[in-house]
């Protein structure tokens, strides 16, 4: 294969005192991220087009008059920036004070998304307490009755993530800013549910959501239960996409599911089975002990000894009364590829045959 | 699929065909939603106006089993204007002549004619894939749940190979696979024509390796279908060990189905749940469920991505490949003594030249496309870049045939099914998790607003359809989705078994069910 190679256009600045190179297009944020200085910010998710709202990124530029936001500056050769001064800082701990003051104070679980835990970090690292511009809260609840998403928008700080997540990635355009100042709130078009939207439940707009201002309804039912969480990489159990996840888990039970940011297939986006449809695992209905038919009729529950001899012995005889070929493995495009692996095996080393197939011509 | 998933919004054109991405596979179709926004122009083949449709830059209503006549018409167009890639055709392709003069009687009036298109929108579809300096093409089922599902196909791929848009990035022929690991079964070797990778089952030095392998004489022969298998129940097998499967829901002709499961001597059946079929089974067996067990799954991409287990399994429940390896030691079948995930998978990498470069620790980062040939090779993202996998691409000559059963006076409706955004397959899944009923609590038909009057239905009423097979009781939805004379539903929920209907017929080379196409009666309940 003929691959173009298009030469990267690199080019130098200075970052806090370092000389780094960049390659053309990239934002000053973007240059400082990778040289591992870190820069805050809250409307910032790599997936999505720059947008500048929060502000918190700001830097100085030397010859600039004000400083600018990081993520919305490309980078120009020659350029001097600095990221930490005493300016910015205490620009941004106001940012962050002004933010802090207009939302309850209030943990916020985890569990309610990907990035739910954003701010408070912000604020615990930059040490600010809400007190300074005690006043009015914005936003109110959304008493949207699905039972996949919380809108609560009194910790929503209007950065927009949710939104353009929503435009951007998904493309759905299911939600958008209503009102403006403390009125402000995230709706689908005329306040309408999100259940009668475009909206997908994908959970796009849960994950991105630096506040918890979106939450995964389905995960908080376990906000009760103590312990940590417990993440487990892996993939989504339905289509053929492979979108990776990982499995939120409490002690034995599975509590949630988030996107693997860094999943080859999804790179951060699911759909409504992937986030949601998880807890099937753990329905009543799971079969919890081997089962075998008698003289009843009917299916009762065994020890498995007793119904692997059973399983075997039906084999044995209807091989012997009917020969090899009577014997057909039916394998599952659901199961790992072990299950599929060890029934072809089973039936071609077990009856020398290829009866053999899979789930896929129905 | 030839192409990776993150080739999708590389083309500047996408044809789509037969897919509904945006309900079955979303996250494929945000890439597809990237690509638009970048500028690459969509057509989309579809008897419904799926949300695809709407995105589409040129939407073709082709009437349900049409598909061959609109592809064959656009191979027309494609020669009759000169816009085959002759190179590509000389240096790569066999029976490139045949198939051009092949060609050359089916115009885009004729293919109007039977898809019910306008024959302008085909030459259009025509001119932007052929001039296009990359174009892909992505089915689904839409194109292999027909009679003609191998003919369907092979003229997708008749199209890639005279214009040459395949091998490169952001080109191909890309299926979308239904299932999370359906592409790992088949990899696995659990297919009646293949050991695992692929190896022909017919093939001696493939039955000689596999003898040493596995102990014992191999089968020189093929196995049956599965579908087969269910038509030979009672007859030729009387024994199945069914995996996973809720086969009576989702197989088509259900009553045919429960017959044939029922007169098995032996059925045992491997689940997480007591599934319909399960019911039916002599022992039932307690699987392990997905994030309760380590394993390996292969994506539609030919992706091979890790399972990991996060809890402890339900009750007694034990992953699939112990439970089969213990009724295979208890046949005194040796060669089962794995002790974990990682030595059965580990096994079939030894036996599969497309992971032969793979192992259990390697797959960690899931980096790796097969075929991976050998330790220390990238894996293969892209399919047939410098020669296809049997050398030269060959040409199919393919003819239109009509769905096994066409509309007439008893059966005037066409009934398609599919799947809905909110249900996976029979819902023993999806419909036990908390909150998918809030969006998505029954199944519908969804029939054109202008037909509702015309058969006397009400929206939200109930109608009975009816085909050759049986009758099934179903909600009607008025939906501007369904064109004139064409029905859909999901055939997700048990309540509304509308696999009673399905099965007028099967492809004759893969035996897969025209589950896409069947004539009904749609009368008021």
């Amino acid at each position: 294969m003929i691959t173009e190679s298009k030469p990267v256009v690199t080019a130098t600045m200075t970052l806090d005192g370092r000389e780094v190179t960049y390659t053309e297009g990239e934002t000053i944020y973007e240059v400082a991220r990778r040289a591992n200085i870190e820069v805050p910010t809250l409307c910032y998710d790599p997936r999505l087009e720059p947008f500048g709202a929060c502000r918190l990124c700001i830097v100085e530029v030397e010859g600039g008059r004000n400083p600018v936001a990081s993520c919305t500056t490309p980078a120009v050769a020659g350029m001097v920036v600095h990221t930490q001064t005493e300016a910015v800082e205490k620009h941004r701990r106001t940012l962050l004070e002004l933010v802090a003051s207009e939302n309850p104070e209030e943990n916020i679980n985890p569990l309610r998304g990907y990035a739910s835990q954003e701010l408070n970090q912000l604020l615990e690292k930059h040490d600010v307490q809400p007190g300074r511009f005690q006043g009015k809260h914005s936003g109110t609840s959304n008493k949207d009755d699905n039972p996949f998403i919380l809108r609560d928008y009194n910790h929503c700080i209007s950065c927009y993530r949710c939104v353009r997540v929503c435009a951007e990635q998904e493309g759905d355009h299911a939600i958008t800013m209503m009102n403006r100042g403390f009125e402000k709130q995230i709706t689908a078009e005329f306040d309408i549910r999100l259940k009668e939207s475009a909206c997908t439940f994908c959970g796009q707009c849960v994950q991105t959501c630096p506040t918890g201002a979106l939450g995964d309804r389905k995960a908080m039912r376990a906000e009760a239960q103590k312990e940590d969480f417990k993440k487990t990489r892996s993939v989504c159990p339905y289509c053929g996409v492979g979108c990776q996840v990982d499995l939120l888990s409490k002690e034995d039970r599975l509590v949630g599911i988030q996107p693997a940011m860094d999943g080859p297939a999804n790179e951060g986006a699911l759909c409504i089975k992937g986030q949601f449809a998880f807890d099937f695992v753990q329905h009543e209905d799971r079969l919890s002990k081997p089962l075998v038919r008698g003289e009843d009729g009917k299916l009762h529950e065994v020890d498995w000894d007793t119904a692997l001899d059973r399983a075997a012995e039906g084999f044995k005889k209807v091989r012997q009364q009917h020969g090899n070929h009577a014997i057909y493995g039916v394998a599952s495009g659901r199961a790992p590829s072990e299950a599929s692996y060890t029934m072809q095996k089973f039936i071609r080393a077990g009856f020398g045959t290829n009866q053999i197939d899979n789930c896929s011509r129905a | 699929m030839s192409n990776p998933l993150a080739d999708m919004d590389k083309p500047d054109v996408i044809f789509c065909i037969g897919t509904n991405m945006t309900e079955c596979h979303p996250v494929a179709a945000t890439r597809i939603k990237q690509a638009i926004k970048r500028g690459a122009k969509l057509i989309v083949a579809d008897p419904r106006k799926i949300s695809l449709a709407n995105m589409a830059n040129l939407y073709l209503p082709l009437r349900v089993g049409s598909d061959v006549a609109l592809l064959l018409g656009m191979a027309h167009v494609i020669a009759r204007d000169g816009l085959v890639n002759r190179s590509f055709i000389n240096d790569r392709t066999d029976k490139g002549e045949a198939f051009l003069e092949h060609v050359q009687q089916f115009t885009p009036q004729w293919a109007a004619k039977i898809s019910g298109l306008n024959p302008c929108d085909i030459e259009q579809a025509a001119h932007w894939y052929a001039q296009a300096e990359r174009s892909a093409i992505y089915y689904t089922l839409g194109i292999t749940e027909h009679i003609c599902g191998v003919d369907n196909v092979q003229s997708l791929c008749n199209l890639a190979l005279m214009t040459g848009h395949i091998g490169r990035e952001g080109t191909g022929i890309n299926p979308m696979r239904g299932q999370n690991n359906i592409q790992g079964a088949g990899d696995a070797g659990a297919v009646p024509a293949n050991y695992p990778g692929f190896q022909p089952v017919t093939d001696p030095l493939s039955q000689e390796k596999f003898k040493q392998l596995y102990g014992r004489e191999m089968d020189p022969e093929k196995g049956i279908t599965k579908v087969s298998a269910l038509n030979e129940c009672g007859k030729s097998i009387h024994a199945m060990l069914i995996d996973g499967e809720n086969t009576v829901v989702s197989d088509p002709d259900r009553s045919h189905c429960l017959r044939s499961l029922e007169s098995l001597e032996h059925l045992v059946v491997i689940d997480i749940f007591l599934t319909e079929t399960a019911e039916l089974a002599d022992v039932v067996l307690p699987a392990t469920a997905w994030g309760e067990t380590d394993g390996v799954c292969v994506n539609t991409e030919r992706r091979v991505q890790r399972l990991r287990q996060a809890v402890p399994p339900h009750g007694e429940a034990k992953p699939d490949w112990w439970i089969i390896s213990q009724i295979a030691q208890r046949l005194a079948v040796p060669g089962f003594e794995f002790e974990s995930a990682k030595d059965v998978f580990n096994e079939l990498c030894s036996l599969s030249p497309i992971y032969a470069g793979l192992d259990w620790d390697r797959i960690e980062k899931a980096e790796y496309q097969w075929p991976v040939p050998e330790k220390d090779h990238p894996g293969t993202p892209i399919l047939h870049v410098d020669e296809f996998k049997n050398g030269r691409g060959l040409f199919s000559l393919i003819h239109y045939r009509d769905p096994a059963e066409v509309v007439d006076e008893n059966y005037p409706v066409w009934l398609t099914t599919g799947r809905r955004l909110e249900a996976y397959h029979t819902r023993t899944q999806t419909g036990r998790a908390a909150g998918i009923d809030y969006l998505l609590p029954e199944e519908s038909l969804e029939v054109n607003p202008e037909n509702l009057a015309e058969w006397n239905l009400t929206d939200g009423g109930y109608a009975n359809l009816t085909s050759r097979r049986g009758t099934v009781k179903i909600r009607v939805k008025s939906s501007g989705r369904s064109p004139l004379g064409t029905v859909f539903c999901s055939f997700s929920f048990n309540d509304v078994p509308v696999n009673i209907l399905t099965g007028s017929g099967y492809d004759p080379v893969t035996e897969t069910a025209e589950l896409k196409v069947c004539p009904v009666r749609v009368e008021p309940a």
